[in-house]
């Protein structure tokens, strides 16, 4: 063991992996931060895109705008059925709804009945495929600025197109919440039945914030697989509840509190691996390598919670806006 | 004091509950609404004189505060039909009804505390294409029409007193403040009926006086206003007209001066000292002759000695036009 960990968690910054958990938390924070829609299936989301772009893509050769189309309608119709019984009722309805809903999309693809699209248990492979066909990027392996980061012309590809998603992303949303629009769906944070005293279709508000905030999970589905094989399990309840750890982390009602929060987040899980790998080795901590993974689940729990209690507004919240406290 | 509108002008016909209006701009017949075996609302027919101050009265649980939601759009009757301008309100959303000109405030008061207050002022206008999800994006396409709001705003917040607070958090004002800010947001959609859920509640004695001549000013901007209070002063002072439910129902309406005297209304809910002001030694004096209990007289001027006020006879005990606080106190029974 060596100092190699430490590279491995600078890369984290540029790890498409977390630019897919930075674009789903973007979704999160229009729902839950600026909005106060309690979606507790972010993951449903991601699933809901991926699986979208990866059955069009692999299963039936779309092209791949149509693949990319087909994530953003399939997010856009999950949001519909999530929202429209459960809008008008209380706020937690919709939090009891999509982690429900969640967990019947994982369900659901994994049964062998639909194996034949789905791919069963076993996922899908390749959904990569059309979107490396597109790459302008000529063959090679280049570093970074002479650094020990080193990627291929597609691994390069999937950084790019993943890292400007977040970029636009986060465009949006500061367009969007410096808008009247913006005013509309953080006055239904504070008090719906007031904004609906005043002349807005809160009903209709809620349904975009939901439909945006729910594309922007799909579409961080569709990042999610591309650098890897498809897989059911990785979309179960834990996904979200990191979603909202990253989200607590950067603020929640901030546009770039998500990206930091991702990056912070994915860091310290690499950083503490290879602390805790490298005190094993040294034979100072008294574990064994398959500990570590737990272990630095823990201390980013741990972690989480001295947040909440001492900076409950996340690093790029302000305390005003803490609406949930 | 106001000036205020005369009871000719109101109506011609004989004053009994549900009577015609020359000129209603509401108008309810038959709603109802019950929650499982409670009637909370069971009005036969009102209306709703145009122009004019009208004060809804009632004891707790007398439905005043659920016919509100119900005539806007907050909560869906059992039976019954209700217009606004001529136009026929049931079934239409709560939204909607504000976009016609019907805005309401609450009775707890439902500032956007996380907000500006000049961002919840903002919030209350109409028209503002910049809260379509696309024109959004673009800020040329809202900006002109934001500045004209903003510009609104401003000169509804000078004239509430709170322009200075402009860039404070709604959750930084006093409840007085909040009330205030309610008030001034409901109007930014220019509104033609302004209903006020309880606009006292909570308001310091200092703030009355100035709330009381901003809804008077409502009215000499043509606005109408309905408004739910407990407070019998005030709605003595400003009030041309008084509705007074019990029970779900309307039970008696007309000018406040008849309305009061009506006994009645006094027995439902002002009770027999409704003008006596407890505060002092001389008001509970004369509770406790009324009720001939020995115990509450011995007790008051025990409590009067002690603190070395003189006890007055009861022949000088206050009469019913002299409450000497600005906040009437009533007594509910």
């Amino acid at each position: 063991m060596n100092g190699n960990f430490i590279w491995l968690a600078i890369g984290q910054i540029f790890d498409p992996t977390v630019a897919a958990y930075a674009l789903a938390t973007i979704g999160l924070v229009i729902h839950f931060g600026f909005t106060g829609l309690l979606n507790f299936g972010q993951a449903g989301f991601m699933a809901v895109g991926g699986y979208a772009f990866a059955i069009t893509s692999v299963i039936y050769s779309w092209p791949l705008w149509g693949s990319f189309l087909a994530a953003i309608v399939a997010a856009t119709i999950f949001a519909l059925i999530l929202g429209i019984p459960t809008l008008r009722l209380r706020a937690d309805y919709l939090s009891i709804v999509t982690i429900a809903a969640a967990e019947i999309i994982r369900l659901s693809v994994k049964t062998p009945e639909f194996s034949d699209v789905t791919g069963g248990s076993e996922g899908i492979n390749g959904a990569a495929r059309a979107f490396n066909a597109v790459n302008p990027l000529p063959e090679g392996r280049w570093g970074l600025m002479g650094t020990p980061l080193v990627y291929n012309q597609d691994q390069w590809w999937i950084r790019i197109v993943g890292w400007g998603l977040v970029a636009l992303a986060c465009l949006l949303v500061f367009l969007l919440m410096r808008s009247p629009w913006g005013r509309v769906i953080m006055g239904i944070r504070e008090d719906e039945d007031a904004v609906r005293s005043l002349g807005k279709n809160v009903f209709s508000y809620k349904i975009q914030a939901l439909i945006l905030g729910g594309v922007l999970g799909g579409l961080a589905g569709v990042v999610f697989i591309l650098p890897r094989s498809l897989q059911p399990d990785n979309y179960g309840t834990q996904l979200t509840f990191f979603l909202y750890t990253i989200m607590l982390l950067g603020g929640a009602a901030t546009v770039f509190g998500p990206v930091v929060g991702s990056i912070i987040f994915w860091v310290t899980l690499s950083l503490t691996d290879g602390l805790l790998s490298l005190g094993i080795e040294a034979g100072v901590l008294p574990l064994t390598t398959t500990q570590t993974g737990p272990i630095r689940f823990i201390i980013v729990g741990v972690a989480l919670m001295l947040l909440v209690i001492f900076r409950p507004q996340g690093i790029f919240g302000k305390k005003k806006d803490l609406h949930f406290a | 004091m106001p000036e205020k509108t005369l009871v000719s002008d109101i109506t011609d016909d004989v004053i009994v509950p549900g009577v015609k209006k020359k000129d209603p701009i509401v108008v309810a017949h038959a709603v109802s609404r019950r929650f499982g075996g409670l009637t909370a609302v069971d009005v036969a027919h009102l209306e709703i004189p145009r122009g004019s101050i009208t004060a809804l009265i009632g004891p707790n649980g007398a439905g005043k505060t659920t016919f509100f939601n119900l005539l806007t759009g907050f909560d869906k009757p059992n039976t019954g039909n209700w217009t606004f301008k001529g136009k026929s309100l049931a079934g239409v959303p709560a939204f909607k009804v504000s976009r016609m000109g019907m805005v309401r405030t609450f009775q707890l008061t439902k500032a956007l505390s996380g907000m500006t207050v000049l961002e919840n002022m903002r919030l209350g206008a109409t028209k503002q294409g910049g809260e379509n999800i696309f024109v959004s994006l673009f800020k040329p396409l809202w900006k002109a029409k934001e500045d004209e709001i903003t510009e609104r705003a401003m000169q509804l917040l000078a004239k509430f007193k709170l322009d200075t607070k402009k860039d404070d958090y709604a959750s930084s004002l006093s409840g007085g403040q909040k009330k205030l800010l309610e008030m001034a947001r409901a109007l930014m959609s220019s509104p033609e009926l302004v209903m006020l859920d309880e606009p006292m509640a909570g308001v310091n004695p200092a703030l009355t006086q100035s709330l009381l001549g901003h809804i008077v000013n409502l009215k000499d901007e043509g606005m109408t206003v309905l408004f739910v209070e407990h407070d019998m002063h005030m709605v003595n002072t400003i009030a041309d007209w008084v509705v007074v439910m019990a029970e779900g129902k309307v039970v008696a309406e007309g000018p406040p001066s008849t309305v009061m005297s009506d006994p009645a209304v006094i027995d439902a809910y002002l009770g027999a000292h409704h003008a006596t002001d407890l505060g002092t030694i001389e008001g509970q004096l004369e509770v406790a002759e009324d009720m001939q209990s020995d115990l509450i007289r011995n007790e008051v001027e025990h409590d009067a000695e002690a603190a070395g006020i003189a006890v007055p006879g009861h022949e000088s005990a206050p009469t019913a036009d002299a409450p000497s606080t600005p906040v009437d106190t009533e007594e509910k029974k």
